[in-house]
């Protein structure tokens, strides 16, 4: 327990790292930089006109099943992580039993892919 | 341990305070933001736990794909957020008492919370010590043979999702020309010239 907690000082330490350069390049403009505004300046800046509306408009639901299918391969590719980490263990019963699970999601797979939602029009 | 301590608050804390502000802030898009905060610190908790596939699964597909969805949510609702929170007042008592209601169901049902001490002395499998084996192992140990049918339903669960979202979302728009690789290579001269006579000094 104590060194797998050990394991991620090195992690701890690029965080930390990271969090101080980040804070300092998001401080240090607050501190040292030349700051004049006016209500021109502050104002949103689209190509020399007035902005028309708000920017949460509505977009595209094909966005969504993108997403939605990633997740599903992704969840996929997480249930391979632990399989391969006790693969020598596991024996040809828990090969199979992955087999299964990726011909499931492979049936998945080739019906989206022959429905095109891997197309965007 | 002190050192694994003070990670645990400073997790904890950093953890319920971007929960509250999920429920708290003005803007949606920073609720989503905070959520995804509260969800790394949850990782960093599971981690404080030993139970390292989890954080990791937790940053993998909660931070890099669930809030991802919900930003995409969030962007394509177009609600007038402000508008929404105009009966706030109006609705409050009703909310508070079926938050109330839900507090006291809780606080029920933690209360007479108790494992089976049955259940305690004989474990269908132990969970081994850290020491001998890691995480990931244990679960990879268990959950391709001794959990088949669990593990099988899951990969039924994420077809029934795969083909859902196809159905519920999938639209064509019609008369888009696609490209038709085998079509393209199929096409013989005959089919795609055509000679005509013309007639001397008439034009086509």
């Amino acid at each position: 327990m104590q060194s797998l907690l050990a394991d991620y000082l090195p992690l701890v330490i690029f965080i930390g790292v990271s969090l101080v350069i980040g804070l300092a390049l998001l401080v240090s403009p607050f501190i040292v930089a030349y700051s004049r505004p006016d209500a021109e300046k502050l104002s949103a800046y689209e190509c020399g006109f007035n902005a028309f509306d708000d920017a949460r408009m509505k977009f595209d639901v094909r966005f969504y099943l993108v997403a939605i299918l990633f997740i599903i391969f992704d969840l996929e590719v997480a249930f391979l992580f632990p399989w391969a980490v006790a693969f020598g263990d596991l024996g040809w019963f828990g090969f199979w039993s992955m087999m299964l699970f990726l011909g499931v999601l492979t049936v998945g797979f080739i019906y989206e892919w022959r429905k095109g939602a891997l197309e965007w029009d | 341990m002190t050192v694994a301590a003070a990670f645990f608050y400073l997790f904890s804390c950093v953890c319920v305070a971007s929960a509250f502000m999920v429920i708290a802030s003005r803007n949606p898009v920073h609720s989503v933001l905070f959520l995804i905060l509260a969800f790394v610190n949850a990782a960093g908790l599971f981690i404080l736990m030993g139970a390292e596939f989890l954080a990791m699964i937790l940053v993998v597909v909660y931070v890099g794909a669930v809030a991802v969805l919900f930003l995409f949510v969030v962007m394509m609702l177009d609600v007038d957020f402000a508008e929404l929170r105009q009966g706030f007042l109006q609705y409050l008592p009703v909310g508070a008492l079926v938050g109330v209601i839900f507090l006291i169901e809780l606080v029920l049902v933690v209360g007479s919370f108790v494992i089976d001490p049955a259940l305690v002395k004989t474990p269908i499998a132990a969970i081994p010590p850290a020491s001998e084996m890691s995480n990931t192992a244990a679960l990879g140990h268990v959950l391709y043979t001794r959990y088949l049918y669990f593990f099988q339903a899951s990969g039924l669960v994420l077809l029934v999702a795969m083909i859902g979202a196809i159905v519920l979302t999938l639209r064509h728009k019609p008369g888009v020309k696609r490209q038709d690789v085998a079509r393209q290579v199929a096409r013989t001269r005959d089919t795609a010239i055509e000679v005509r006579k013309v007639p001397f000094r008439e034009g086509v």
